[in-house]
């Protein structure tokens, strides 16, 4: 029996210890905000925060996740009001959506470890995260905007 | 109209839709379901009546009966039917806009619902070609001012006064005499009971009037839900007691199974059951490819036990499939004449009398859609009835896919509509729905199919490889007196009947027959090109090679003729006109459904976007060393597009692109915001398909599996600044054109244009990868 905490809830979870924490979120938890792209560490769509650190969850066992803090995008704000959540609907960044709760939980990550990213550093932080729809410009305008904003948790 | 003849793949009205194919007299074999067949049928031997352009020459045309597309609570909200498909260029945001503003509403208390698949209810929902907007505006500006209408009559009722005396505000209806008011809620009872009035008695709003049509202040309707986590894509699905399906798919098309041994993989934990699926037979269209299901209950477990699988393939006639072989073929059918599609003045003649000859090859692989959501799709059969949830472009289509896989009348079959993360063409195509439904009539329980990246790239409609060989001449002025263009393609056509061998008319009509050039001697030709793989249309479709090819050679030719690219594009468009070119017999001009007297190939237009972004774009500016700058216009789904794209090239080869500029005419712009916004995708996932697109085959096989193969732009070679340049037409009622695909053609040839500037070394084949690294190794050395 491996004990986690997703979004400050305490689960119990007693299947296959190597399962990808991914489908645990999604098909056992409903947790379907972490998305899946590639399974494989190369696209981050599956970003979530384990103990505030960004992990791709796709390639994380469910074991690795024992007695940790799990966060996915629906647990980043009470409400949807991260700084991040705010300026991506300010600045319309979103085409499908479909990448850009992996990528906000990486620019959260960012912004926890740089408040006031440089260009090189975003380069650096948001690389791992595809967009097939090519909503780049938009990703980096809307981090600066937030980390102007000076008030990330 | 022409009759095609009868070995001619024929596309009636649809570039996507209405593949037909006549075998002698008569006899017509469709990919579609009945009721389409009835009416292309039809269409075919009324062939003397008036065709039909736009929305109206759909398959179930278009509708605007307010009744379908509004509601109103008793609480105010509006809630606004939208019959397309949300796939990240805004419809669901821009279709409620024009509504919305026409109906008088609160932006506010607008909200969207997605309608189910139900062509014959709603009118054709395609979500492709462009036109959702472009088909469609009119017909939601008549729903909305009709609702407006009934709402303004039913006060007027309730009042008893002149209808005339009544004005609808915002979310009201006022009677300005007397100062009554009464909201959209109040009388959204009254108002839905009466007759929707007639369309020619509706009086639209005038422009100045408009409050979000045209303004780009409208921020996405399901923006919140997106950064929240709560969107629901097809792969987000759920119903209570879902199961969980992969599928191991022959991994060459036209391949089976063979046998399979389970044993060991149904043991493992969470695995429920094991099962084969059917192949279909070649060609397979929309439908399954067959293989052997894992279903389990969670995905994580199905695609582990499906890798324990033992499974023997028979590969089937496309074995040998192999890319580099393939393309040797397509150089050598380009080396000789092949099917002439279009032949002005006396190509021999101007060859034989020019001052200069240039020729130049042009190469672009298979491409694979990798929608950042693969193919996903939940289906619940039960009580024969079947439901589903999926992110589809097409909801008709899988409709009458799923109702014939499963041997069920359509109307026993409930597509829901989910958002999609990315479509790109490819979820147009309903197989993996198909996969779902079936797996679900076996175990008895939903089941949910997701398809993995691999699923994905290995097996996805493929993008079609095209070889273009171009020969010009070259008159002692530098002007350009002969124009020969081979291309060779295999065609769509070959994935919905027997292979064609020759592209379709469609397909030369994006950007080969509907050349614009002020040439007096072209000859285009079509030689032979079979299909070897599963090939599908792909956002901009056969715009992107002939768009890279076309403009990649006039560029070339202006550097030969030593002129400046821009003066020589423009010079090669030459006087404004409608440009109307003689086609070969059997093969039809293509203009994207649209009537040609609306949406002429217009050369003032081409000139427009050209002349916006070249002075946008700083055009002649001074750069230093290892920058340049490169140009590209295109035409495609009648909307005009020019890019400028800026390069910057190391010593060792490395690209950085410091800006791109982008110009669009597109005719009126319903919301400029998602018009840039697609203007800016589209030049980032341009640059990537040019950087590092390419699928290629070995034994029939798809060589790339997943992103570190099949690659796509990262954000640090992205563009750092990308420019978007509104040509935008003030008055409403001008035709609209596409949005969504016309910015992805001209990217590639304005990058390679570009980094010919850059380095003085040409690209002529794609992807680019490391082709300049040992060009300017050289150099520097
Ligand atoms: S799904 Fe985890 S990185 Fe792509
Ligand atoms: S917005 Fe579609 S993949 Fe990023």
């Amino acid at each position: 029996m491996i004990t986690l905490t997703v979004n400050g809830s305490e689960r119990q979870f007693d299947g296959d210890p190597t399962l990808p924490l991914l489908w645990y979120l999604r098909d056992a938890l409903g947790q379907t905000g972490t998305k899946f792209g590639c399974g494989m560490a190369l696209c981050g769509a599956c970003t979530v925060h384990i103990d505030g650190q960004a992990t791709r969850s796709c390639v994380t066992p469910v074991a690795a996740a024992a007695g940790k803090q799990v966060t996915t995008i629906e647990g980043l704000s009470p409400d949807g009001q991260h700084p991040l959540q705010k300026a991506w609907q300010e600045l319309n960044v979103a085409q499908c959506g479909y990448c850009q709760p992996g990528q906000i939980m990486q620019a959260a990550w960012l912004l926890k470890t740089k408040p006031n990213p440089s260009d090189a550093d975003i380069d650096e932080m948001m690389s791992g995260n595809l967009c097939r729809c090519g909503t780049y410009t938009r990703i980096r305008a809307a981090i600066k905007q937030a980390a102007a904003q000076g008030e990330t948790k | 109209m022409k009759r095609s003849p009868a070995d001619q793949l024929i596309i009636v009205n649809d570039s996507r839709r209405g593949f037909l194919r006549g075998f002698g007299a008569g006899s017509l074999v469709l990919a579609f379901g009945g009721g389409a067949l009835a009416r292309l049928v039809h269409a075919q031997e009324k062939k003397e009546e008036a065709p039909k352009y736009g929305g109206e020459g759909m398959p179930h045309g278009l509708r605007d009966d307010p009744h379908l597309f509004v509601e109103i609570a008793a609480d105010g909200t509006v809630s606004i039917v939208c019959i397309r498909a949300e796939m990240g260029q805004g419809v669901r945001t821009s279709v409620a806009m024009v509504i919305a503003d026409e109906l008088g509403a609160d932006w506010a208390r607008v909200k969207v619902k997605q309608a189910p698949g139900d062509e014959p209810k709603y009118g054709n929902q395609n979500t492709d070609g462009s036109r959702s907007l472009r088909q469609s505006f009119a017909a939601l500006r008549r729903a909305g001012a009709a609702a407006r209408t009934m709402l303004e009559a039913a006060a007027a009722a309730a009042w008893a006064v002149d209808v005339a005396e009544v004005k609808t505000g915002v979310h009201e209806v006022v009677h300005a005499k007397s100062g009554r008011k009464m909201t959209f809620g109040e009388l959204a009872a009254k108002a839905a009971a009466l007759p929707a009035p007639k369309a020619d008695t509706l009086k639209l709003k005038a422009p100045a009037e408009f409050r979000y049509i045209g303004k780009g202040k409208t921020n996405l309707i399901d923006g919140a839900d997106i950064v929240a986590g709560r969107a629901q894509y097809g792969i987000d699905a759920h119903l209570p007691g879902t199961l969980f399906a992969v599928v191991a798919r022959p991994p060459v098309y036209g391949g089976k199974v063979a046998s399979f041994d389970a044993a060991g993989a149904d043991k493992l934990p969470g695995v429920v059951k094991i099962v084969p699926l059917d192949t279909t037979p070649l060609p397979s269209g929309f439908r399954p490819l067959g293989g052997v299901a894992v279903v389990a209950d969670n995905t994580g477990s199905a695609i582990k036990a499906r890798a324990q699988l033992k499974i023997q393939w028979d590969a089937g006639p496309n074995a040998s499939y192999d890319s580099l072989a393939y393309r040797k073929q397509l150089e050598a059918a380009n080396r000789k004449p092949g099917k002439r599609i279009r032949d002005d003045g006396d190509v021999d003649k101007a060859f034989a009398a020019a001052a200069k000859k240039v020729s130049a090859d042009y190469y672009v692989p298979h491409l694979a859609h990798a929608t950042m959501e693969p193919p996903a799709a939940l289906a619940q059969f039960k009580d024969g009835r079947c439901e589903v949830w999926a992110c589809t472009q097409a909801p008709q289509a899988a409709r009458e896919e799923v109702a014939k896989a499963l041997g069920l009348d359509a109307d026993k079959v409930t597509i829901n509509v989910t958002l999609l993360g990315g479509g790109f063409g490819r979820k147009s195509k309903p197989d993996f729905i198909v996969e779902a439904a079936l797996l679900s009539r076996q175990l008895g329980k939903p089941v949910k199919v997701t398809w993995t990246r691999e699923d994905d790239l290995v097996n996805d409609y493929f993008h079609a490889v095209a070889h273009s060989h171009f020969e010009a001449a070259l008159d002692k002025s530098g002007k350009v007196s002969g124009w020969l263009h081979r291309i060779a393609a295999p065609s769509i056509g070959s994935t919905f009947g027997p292979d064609p061998k020759h592209e379709g008319s469609f397909e030369l009509g994006m950007g080969i027959t509907d050349l614009p050039f002020a040439i007096p001697n072209v000859r285009l030709e079509n030689p032979e090109a079979a299909a070897h793989t599963r090939i599908g249309w792909f956002r901009s479709v056969y715009n992107i090679p002939h768009a890279f090819a076309i403009q990649s050679f006039v560029a070339e030719l202006a550097h030969a003729a030593g002129r400046d690219h821009k003066d020589f594009l423009l010079e090669l468009l030459g006087p404004d006109r409608a440009v109307d070119s003689k086609l070969a017999d059997g093969v039809e001009p293509w203009n994207y459904g649209e009537d040609p007297a609306k949406y002429p190939i217009d050369t003032a237009r081409w000139r427009r976007v050209i002349e916006t972004v070249t002075k946008e774009a700083g055009w002649g500016r001074k750069l230093a060393k290892g920058r340049g700058l490169g140009l590209a216009a295109h035409r495609s789904f009648v909307t005009y597009t020019a890019v400028v794209c800026e390069v910057e090239v190391g010593d060792d080869g490395t690209i950085v692109i410091p800006r791109v500029d982008i110009a669009v005419d597109c005719g009126p712009q319903i919301n400029p915001e998602r018009v840039r916004s697609q203007m800016e995708g589209s030049v980032i996932q341009g640059i990537g398909l040019a950087r590092y697109g390419e699928v290629s085959f070995k034994e029939g096989r798809a060589e790339q599996t997943n992103f570190h193969q099949f690659q796509i732009l990262r954000m640090n070679e992205a563009p750092r600044e990308i420019r978007v340049h509104l040509v935008a037409h003030e008055d409403f009622s001008q035709p609209l054109g596409g949005v969504g695909e016309p910015g992805l053609p001209p990217v590639a040839p304005a990058f390679v244009n570009a980094l010919f500037a850059a380095t003085g070394k040409r690209v002529r084949e794609l992807p680019i990868r490391g082709q300049l690294k040992p060009a300017t190794a050289e150099k520097a050395a």
